[in-house]
């Protein structure tokens, strides 16, 4: 394959599922030969129990996130608090350089130990991608669409569930994959302030240089992450409509 | 109808706001097209959005159908008048059965009586409803995009329409063949239609009124042939441009200017007598007829002067004469294509009825019927 190929955006698109079931493959055959996977299989009952504490914690702060973000976002997006969305946005970029285990520690500090500081430190951390998308996805929406739907008679609700949440939801749509990927590569660290997850393997096998515990939690991290990433791509292009979803 | 009363608008606040209305007085009567006509910034589509209320009034008044629009919701008001804009607004995320629904689903119509009105519109401009009502604003060329924009605005058959430079994004030879349509549609339909446009060749085209604006005044209202027949002062003739008489030809029809007593020859006749036939009328050619009275072309009096035998040696056969009911504009055309000094106007049958003469054109173009300057 030739140079000039490998320019064209599209030939890297068919090249990275080939690239990436190779490495896949690989792996997967060094593990088995290697007796490796057998022992990692030992820790079968703890991954199934660390598993779904993980995807609790995971779906409560994300879906709470949601739940609060695309809100702000819409509230901020609002004429009216233009001004106030202006700092609120400076803020929330500033607050968006914070790294996790700094946010997990202040949450700590304010909430102690367990499931709910730890539910509410992810949220923090998801939430900000979604304010962010929302809000410029909103902002984004041309604003002939906005003038075209209230000279027709819409109020200013009806504009904004039928023209403009609509028109940025593919935005909206891509914070969320963003944040729910930074939720899910986080969530293993909230096992250091006490609320389990397969952070316990990883962080435990690396104390005790157990290579293959540090895998059993490892790996079902990382399926996780790509799994949930699929499923809202696949969503993202089936759910967005043909009109304004640029992936079909 | 609708009538705007000492319409003014200012905007921003303290001692000198900006004027961007200044007592507007104007009435658009039912089923007539009011152009608003005027370089940017002068208030137009200020005027026209105060229409439906997108902008409130500083002060005056607007009666729709004798209706103060201050008593009515807004919300509701607007949903009653049609509503295009220059960027269409077509929405994106909706299929064109769905843009063309917005307002009847707003009022709540059935759904299934929506839909087939979608399908009625469509096929009204010659866009198949098959084919068509399931795409999307971005599979549409920018044509059928305003096409649809104007259909969505007829959807729910309001009365009143407004529109901001409809066409203003097409190319200039679609653009003619989208306002030719929009004129036959409009022939059935009788909408009472408030059209901003800052081009003149547009407004001339479909106005029934032209209302000239600048910085924010009414400057004239008048028919097209009225204002580029008498501008009102040294503004609006200006913006009319120095070919306004010109342009004045496309809106008089040819059997408007003709005069209907000419010099008439058959082929047989000798062109001696052809002269004399010229010479009693005045005229500096003479129309050739067939024995039905058809036109089958023109001498010109030059031409009988240089052989003596009879008119079918010496007469130009091409062209034969324009229809009665055909513009100015293609009548001059071809007397100035072919240097002719006159040429016959020919009715439904083909049969001369008058003939066009550079005198009588421009008699009609004074104002003075062409016959009484004779």
């Amino acid at each position: 394959m030739s140079a000039a190929e490998y320019a064209r955006p599209g030939a890297a698109a068919r090249i990275a599922p080939i690239v990436a079931g190779t490495v896949v493959l690989a792996v997967t055959w060094w593990l088995w030969s290697s007796g490796m996977a057998e022992e990692i299989m030992a820790y079968k009952s703890d991954i199934a129990y660390l598993s779904v504490q993980h995807v609790e914690l995971v779906a409560w702060a994300g879906a709470l996130a949601i739940l609060v973000a695309v809100p702000v976002g819409v509230l901020l997006s609002r004429a009216s608090l233009r001004r106030a969305a202006d700092a609120a946005m400076q803020l929330f970029n500033i607050g968006s350089t914070v790294p996790t285990l700094a946010i997990l520690a202040l949450s700590m500090s304010l909430l102690g130990i367990g499931t709910v500081p730890a539910v509410f430190g992810l949220w923090a951390a998801t939430l900000l991608p979604i304010v962010h998308n929302t809000y410029s996805g909103l902002k984004a929406v041309p604003l002939h669409l906005i003038e075209a739907a209230t000279g027709m008679g819409m109020t200013p609700l009806q504009v904004l569930w039928r023209v403009e949440l609509p028109n940025a939801l593919y935005v909206i749509f891509g914070g969320i994959r963003t944040a729910l990927a930074i939720c899910i590569g986080s969530a293993p660290l909230v096992f250091l302030i006490g609320a389990g997850g397969l952070g316990e393997l990883i962080f435990t096998g690396i104390a005790l240089d157990e290579l293959p515990m540090m895998l059993a939690g490892a790996i079902p991290t990382a399926l996780l992450a790509v799994g949930v990433d699929f499923l809202l791509g696949q969503a993202q292009y089936h759910l967005i409509p043909r009109g304004i979803n640029p992936l079909r | 109808m609708i009538r705007l009363e000492n319409l003014t608008r200012h905007f921003g606040q303290g001692a000198h706001p900006i004027v961007a209305v200044d007592n507007v007085t104007l009435e658009v009567p039912s089923g007539e097209i009011c152009v608003l006509l005027g370089p940017s910034g002068c208030g137009k589509t200020t005027t026209m959005r105060m229409i439906n209320r997108l902008i409130e009034p500083t002060s005056g008044k607007i009666f729709i159908d004798g209706k103060d629009t201050v008593d009515v919701d807004p919300i509701e008001l607007r949903r009653t008048i049609g509503y295009v804009i220059q960027q269409i607004g077509l929405f994106p995320h909706k299929t064109v059965e769905d843009n063309i629904c917005v307002v009847p689903d707003l009022l709540g119509w059935q759904r299934t009586n929506s839909r087939a009105r979608a399908r009625e519109l469509l096929e009204l401009v010659g866009l198949q409803p098959d084919l068509f009502l399931k795409r999307y604003p971005k599979e549409l060329s920018g044509g059928q995009q305003q096409r649809v924009g104007v259909l969505r605005a007829l959807a729910a058959d309001p009365p009143l329409m407004l529109m901001d430079e409809p066409f203003g994004a097409i190319d200039p030879i679609n653009r003619e063949v989208i306002q030719d349509e929009f004129l036959k549609m409009q022939q059935q339909l009788r909408k009472t239609i408030v059209f901003v446009s800052h081009d003149l060749d547009e407004a001339v085209r479909m106005a029934d009124k032209i209302a000239i604006f600048r910085s924010g005044r009414l400057e004239q209202l008048a028919t097209p042939n009225e204002l580029l027949a008498n501008p009102c002062n040294a503004f609006v003739e200006s913006f009319l441009g120095g070919d306004r008489a010109l342009k004045r030809l496309r809106l008089i029809r040819s059997g408007e200017a003709m005069v209907r007593d000419f010099a008439r020859v058959q082929p047989d006749t000798p062109l001696g007598e052809a002269q004399r036939h010229m010479a009693a009328h005045g005229a500096a050619a003479a129309i050739v007829l067939d024995g039905e009275g058809r036109p089958l072309g023109v001498l010109k009096g030059e031409d009988a002067e240089l052989c003596d035998s009879t008119v079918a040696q010496a007469y130009r056969p091409d062209p034969i004469g324009v229809p009665a009911e055909a513009d100015l504009r293609i009548a001059v055309s071809l007397m100035l294509t072919h240097d002719l000094p006159a040429l016959a106007c020919v009715d439904g049958q083909g049969k001369a009825v008058g003939v066009l003469t550079y005198r009588s054109i421009v008699t009609t173009l004074r104002g003075t019927g062409p016959e009484a300057d004779r």
